[in-house]
């Protein structure tokens, strides 16, 4: 039969309209059809019920926060100085914000300057860059409270920085390495090598051929790890809890001068914990919620407008 | 749009011709070493980890004219385009012995990486422009090269457009993205890219295989002008392309150099049987 079959293709004649392949799918194709359609229905069905059942508890939870939190936003909430009858949540802002670059700047050029020795640079696949990426993996997933620990004992303690947002945030850049490494090793190796050719190909260095060819259209995923970082940053409170304390003032560095980062500095996430845990001003946490939800969103679109600046060449308009 | 229109237009207007064109091959079919050789290979073996690539090649490059690589698929034909400028360095596990030279130097002992690379320029299979503007994208190699001046480069990005073709439809665009061209402005793209640092030799790795007639008819008419400033080693499995736009054809098998000679010699009185068969299409 398959020797028939091979020498009519062979030869091209043309094959017996209906053989046995053709009867098989006669035989199935009805019921097929039937039973591939409600499948199909289900699926659709239960994927448009997961988007929206998502998209439901987002909005319920930020429209509760807002019509809890939006009264109290008064101006007495946004005075400089913090006391104990206006709870402002002014010097909290101001640090989150302080936290935030200061965490960045220490995190990323680290972060991403390994994830270009890792890509770029290492032999690909060695032992040692699988070593490294297994380890960052496993980095990721400690939970916050460890790392505060580690912030306590070495930044704190044993090099002496006291509970201050310099020690808070060498802690937060730690924790958010492993994310920013990561995030911007997958978005180098997703560059194609055509890049890398093209820069060598020119006698371009392989500096240079990183810098000006593969890292710019990089960028807005490296962003992407970025802005994951900023939101565990602007987020967190265990760590800094242990390593940047919770006095309610913005660090004096009009008097002081840098020696400022040695103070403690307690960001948003941190003040509203210790709103919420003293129980005795829910309203101004509602409203402090407000606004640090606010302040997550003005941060990721200044990350995402930053990266449209960066990579201004790589738009096509 | 209409502008378009019109370059299309225009490019219908320019018949590709089957037959070799008598103008666009001035240069006689010259026996070898007529001409001084601007770049040889000698006693080239090729290894990628244990497996052998390239066996014993002995080529030479004659200046000033095209040299075509022809041969079945993974027949070595861009591994050897890739040793010349030293693209397999990038390669892990890649070995070379025997001898590479441009104008009789050693090009891996006796000229640096970087100047090889910048006077042996490449242009690949997949137009691969960087994910910036045209006119960065021609200004990056003469700025790698120290070229710093807004007005030099200007001139070099204007000139190295003009001698790839591609002026007219480029010029009023060389702030947009280049990766917004078609396939083929892309490749004449790359093609002046490459031009913009001046190379003295230009590999040409299958540069037409993505495009079509037009382009490739353009492409093709360009190389002809170019030879007339640049070596040009090009690597084809169009059989057409290499008789049209080739002086000398060398034709490759299983890692083996089979023959090499002028194109005609190659194309119509091919001294190996094999040669014969593939250029016939036979096999391949
Ligand atoms: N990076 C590499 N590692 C290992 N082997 C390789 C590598 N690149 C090419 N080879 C092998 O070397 C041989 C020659 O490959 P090459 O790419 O030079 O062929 P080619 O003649 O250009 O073929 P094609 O016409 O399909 O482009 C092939 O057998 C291929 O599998
Ligand atoms: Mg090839």
């Amino acid at each position: 039969m398959s020797m028939r079959m091979d020498t009519a293709l062979a030869t091209g004649e043309p094959v017996a309209p209906t053989d046995q392949i053709d009867a098989l799918f006669a035989k199935v194709s009805a019921n097929h059809e039937a039973r591939r359609r409600a499948t199909s229905l289900f699926l659709r069905g239960s994927v448009y019920a997961g988007a929206a059942l998502t998209a439901l508890i987002l909005a319920f939870l930020v429209g509760y926060i807002l019509v809890k939190g939006v009264p109290y936003l008064t101006p007495s909430l946004f005075e400089w100085r913090y006391n104990s009858t206006n709870v402002s949540l002014m010097p909290a802002l101001v640090n989150t914000v302080l936290m935030a670059l200061v965490s960045l700047v220490l995190a990323v050029p680290f972060g991403v300057g390994s994830a270009i020795y890792l890509v770029e640079y290492a032999k690909r696949g060695s032992k040692f860059v699988q070593l490294v990426r297994t380890t960052t993996e496993t980095l990721q997933g400690i939970p916050s409270i460890i790392y505060g620990l580690f912030g306590l004992l070495f930044f704190v303690t044993a090099l002496g920085w006291g509970l201050s947002l310099f020690s808070g945030a060498c802690t937060l850049a730690i924790m958010i390495l492993p994310v920013v490494m990561r995030t911007s090793e997958e978005a180098l190796l997703a560059v194609p090598d055509s890049y890398r050719e093209g820069g060598f190909g020119l006698g371009a260095g392989r500096l240079r051929t990183v810098f000006r060819c593969v890292l710019p259209s990089a960028i807005p995923g490296i962003l992407g790890g970025v802005i994951l970082g900023l939101g565990r940053i602007v987020g967190e409170v265990a760590a800094l809890l242990f390593t940047a304390g919770t006095i309610a003032q913005i660090p004096s560095f009009g008097a002081s001068g840098f020696a400022a980062l040695f103070d403690s500095a307690r960001t948003l996430a941190v003040h509203m914990y210790v709103l919420a845990s003293e129980g005795l001003h829910v309203n101004q946490t509602y409203a402090t919620a407000v606004v640090l939800l606010a302040l997550v969103v003005l941060l990721n679109l200044a990350a995402t407008f930053a990266a449209k600046k960066m990579s201004k060449g790589n738009n096509n308009d | 749009m209409t502008n378009m229109m019109l370059e299309t237009a225009k490019g219908i207007d320019y018949k590709p011709s089957l037959q070799k064109p008598a103008q666009a091959n001035p240069v006689p079919a010259d026996r070898e070493g007529a001409v001084a050789a601007k770049m040889g290979v000698y006693d080239l073996d090729l290894y990628y980890k244990d497996f052998q690539a390239l066996k014993k090649v002995n080529l030479e490059f004659p200046e000033n004219r095209v040299t075509a690589l022809i041969g079945p698929s993974g027949c070595g034909k861009s591994t050897l385009l890739k040793s010349l400028n030293r693209m397999n360095d990038l390669v892990e596990g890649c070995r070379i012995e025997g001898e590479i030279t441009l104008d009789g130097a050693d090009t891996r002992r006796a000229i640096d990486v970087n100047s090889l690379r910048r006077r042996v320029g490449m242009v690949f299979q997949q137009p691969n422009p960087f994910p910036m503007s045209i006119y960065d994208n021609i200004a990056f190699g003469p700025r790698t090269h120290g070229i710093k001046g807004r007005s030099d480069l200007d001139e070099v990005v204007e000139r190295s457009l003009r001698d790839a073709a591609i002026w007219d439809e480029l010029k009023d665009r060389l702030k947009k993205n280049a990766l917004g061209l078609s396939g083929g402005q892309q490749q004449r793209l790359c093609i002046a890219r490459a031009l913009a640092v001046r190379p003295e030799v230009l590999l040409m790795d299958e540069a037409t295989s993505a495009l079509d007639p037009i382009s490739t008819a353009k492409i093709e008419e360009l190389v002809g002008e170019l030879k007339t400033r640049y070596t040009v080693i090009m690597v084809t499995h169009n059989m057409l392309q290499a008789l049209r736009v080739s002086d000398k054809t060398s034709f490759f098998l299983l890692g083996e150099m089979i023959e090499a000679g002028p194109t005609e010699d190659v194309f119509t009185n091919p001294q190996d049987e094999r040669t014969a068969d593939y250029v016939a299409g036979r096999f391949g």
